[in-house]
């Protein structure tokens, strides 16, 4: 038994050793004609929706960049290829597989996971070896404020997603120093900072906040919100708490027939309010990083909608934002492996870094933090059963509604 | 803070707002509390699974919607699927840990917890669901006061589970064999109780009290496959404060819980809701100490 032991452990240390000693090739996971790009995404757990979004936006991504000729570096021509890894939407799964990406799998180009707790697990890993991460789903503004040269994001982040709201408060109601905002927030780091872009600029605009709460994340009942809010009657609610707040917001408005000119929300679309809630859902203002009626247009996937037919024809669901942008997160690797004419790292980083261009999804350009600064959020409203862009006034392909009419009339 | 506190004096009418809201979600506590006292009483097993069958009941109603039916034939459905598994899982899991200590069975529990949320997810995804019931709202005092028509159901059946759960115990042949069993095990089995059968009955009792739970925590709220944490969480506490084997205090308990935490978001902000609610928990616990200290005094 002792010997069986003692020939199992010492058989395991020769696999571990094995495993450490095994040499890296130089221009690592670029083999034959295919470059691994590799990504760790909530195939399961509570981020599983989003997850598959993400996923399915980046197969595409990799589709379309294939059947037009691949990458074509020094005039040969690549194909892209995506490892994947089920991070259990857990943040420290997610860091060890990243590890796991570039140590085992030698990894050395990866993109980003699912979420902003997620992506910030991540990032530390990806920094330490000084691996490029592309990332199209962590908004969160704190990632962008560590120094990291290695993470880029082509989303805005997320203080900019609700300020549209704040503006467009302030510009219907006569006079925006009388406007009173309420803040329902999850405690997490991106509804968290969400909530500091909304009240920054609500202060900036003179706003009175009368409601600052906290959602706990296992939260399932908002009433004493709502309470307060029938109490203090504010001109503009705000709610963030992924799909679950959007969800939890709709439904408990409603029931409790909260009358408020102006609810704001994020998530909308991927918490699918209008197919989940019907009616309930009209006049909601949802923030938004992409949509289908923009005018945005690339070579590859042609215009916003003609991405969106492509994603429906191929999944059999329209496209949420979170599918669409990490779809143009292959795009900027394919465009910085042209233009770096190399494979190592930190050309395939530099080049990444001077990104300028347009794609279906909107411009990309990162500032000297790697967040994308080229492109705007925009504010849908749900009219008649649809999502409508109603600011900013550059996009917007309906007028806003206002004030959202009290539920007795509704 | 204090803003808020004010508010209550200035407009009482919020108060019976909140007072009635948090009363119809401490209706559902606890029902779920109820079998967590139940199987806590009788196989002195801490069965931390109770939130997911909550939550698996809220899905077994969503696919009787799903088939056409009346969302409300689901709580039956429910309760009845809820029986079955836990039947299932007591033949499996739990039978094999009854007379074992705590610490094991917290762990099967535990297990059966993880495996009944992540099968939920892979089966109907990690979205968050809901059913309207189309029951519609009342209004009271002026539109102040709002009680969807589906809570007050909830809050009625709850009720109702509970009255008839107190006469089956009471009464029943089966309920007196369960009190027995929970009183003294080994004196109830020399009588002739065959106990596996009892504890059997007792853990699908309690799955299906969750399952009727979680049928109307889908109308009247919503879920998702990882709600069941908060449930345990709640039910757990709603056992502590009224004792073991207390019913009438576990009805008393999880209403006053389900307001107490409404009138503490409100006053201290969401934040400090369920931190408010393990504050009083700490509270009771200190107080009846003190309270069985000084009878312990009298006795000796």
């Amino acid at each position: 038994m002792n010997n069986n032991l003692r020939k199992f452990s010492s058989f395991m240390f020769g696999l571990l050793a094995a495993m450490v000693l095994l040499p890296g090739t130089a221009n690592a996971k670029v083999e034959g004609d295919t470059i691994t790009l590799g990504a760790a995404v909530s195939l399961t757990g509570k981020y599983s929706t989003n997850g598959m979004h993400t996923k399915n936006g980046y197969d595409l991504g990799a589709k379309i960049i294939n059947e037009n000729g691949g990458v074509v570096v020094n005039g040969k021509k690549y194909k892209i290829a995506i490892q994947y890894y089920d991070d259990e939407s857990t943040p420290a799964r997610a860091a060890q597989l990243a590890e796991r990406l570039i140590n085992q799998d030698n990894v050395k180009y990866l993109l980003g996971p699912y979420g902003s707790g997620l992506t910030k697990a991540m990032a530390p890993v990806t920094e330490k070896y000084q691996v490029p991460m592309v990332e199209a789903n962590g908004a969160s503004v704190g990632l962008f404020t560590k120094g990291y040269k290695y993470l880029f994001a082509i989303l805005s982040t997320t203080e900019q997603y609700l300020q549209t709201a704040v503006a467009l408060a302030a510009d219907v109601n006569k006079d925006p120093k009388k406007v009173k905002i309420a803040g329902a927030f999850e405690n997490d780091p991106f509804s968290q900072d969400i909530s500091t872009g909304v009240f920054d600029d609500a202060k900036k605009f003179g706003m009175k906040i009368v409601i600052d709460d906290k959602l706990p994340p296992d939260l399932n009942d908002m009433s004493a919100t709502l309470t307060k809010v029938k109490a203090l009657k504010p001109d503009l609610l705000v709610v963030s708490g992924h799909a679950k707040g959007a969800a939890l917001a709709i439904r408990q408005v409603s029931d409790m027939k909260v009358n408020v000119p102006m609810l704001a929300l994020t998530h909308c679309d991927s918490a699918d309010i209008i197919g989940k809630f019907g009616k309930a859902a009209e006049f909601a203002l949802c923030a938004s990083q992409w949509d289908r009626s923009l005018s945005y247009k690339d070579k590859y996937f042609g215009s916003a909608e003609d991405f969106a037919k492509l994603f429906e024809k191929t999944y059999d669901y329209a496209p949420p934002y979170q599918a669409a942008e990490s779809a143009a997160a292959v795009l900027v690797f394919k465009d910085a492996f042209e233009r770096a004419g190399k494979f190592d790292p930190k050309s395939v980083r530099d080049a990444i870094s001077a990104t300028q261009m347009e794609t279906f999804y909107g411009n990309i350009k990162f500032d000297e933090t790697g967040k994308n600064i080229a492109k705007p959020m925009v504010l849908y409203q749900v009219q008649d059963g649809e999502f409508k862009v109603v600011a900013p006034v550059k996009w917007a392909n309906a007028k806003l509604r206002w004030p959202t009419p009290p539920w007795s009339k509704r | 803070m204090f803003d808020n506190f004010m508010i209550l004096f200035d407009a009482p009418v919020f108060s019976v707002d909140l007072l009635i809201n948090g009363m119809l979600i401490g209706a559902i506590f606890m029902l779920a509390a109820y079998g967590m006292a139940l199987v806590w009483g009788v196989m002195d097993v801490i069965n931390v699974a109770q939130g997911e069958y909550v939550m698996v009941g809220g899905y077994v109603t969503l696919v009787v919607v799903k088939l056409g039916l009346n969302p409300l034939l689901g709580i039956p459905i429910a309760a009845l699927v809820l029986y079955l598994l836990g039947w299932l899982m007591y033949r499996t899991v739990v039978y094999r840990v009854v007379d074992k200590d705590v610490f094991t069975s917290l762990l099967a529990t535990f297990g059966i917890a993880i495996l009944l949320a992540q099968l939920t997810n892979q089966i109907f995804g990690a979205d968050v669901r809901s059913i309207d019931t189309e029951l519609g709202t009342w209004f009271f005092l002026d539109d102040m006061v709002t009680v969807a028509v589906i809570k007050v159901i909830a809050f009625a059946l709850a009720l109702f589970l509970g009255v008839v759960l107190w006469l089956f115990l009471k009464k029943s042949r089966t309920g007196q064999a369960i009190r027995a069993t929970a009183q003294n095990a080994r004196a109830a089995r020399i009588l002739g109780i065959d106990t596996h059968r009892i504890y059997a009955i007792t853990y699908s009792l309690s799955a299906a009290l969750c399952g009727a739970a979680g049928s109307l925590v889908v109308m009247a709220w919503s879920i998702h496959p990882y709600i069941g944490l908060p449930f345990t969480v709640r039910s757990f506490m709603v056992v502590i404060v009224a004792g073991l084997g207390n019913l009438p205090g576990v009805v008393l308990a999880g209403l006053g819980l389900g307001a107490a935490e409404n009138f503490a978001g409100f006053i201290l902000g969401t934040e400090f809701q369920i931190a408010f609610v393990f504050i009083l928990m700490i509270v009771v616990l200190v107080w009846r100490n003190r309270s069985l200290r000084r009878k312990r005094k009298y006795l000796k």
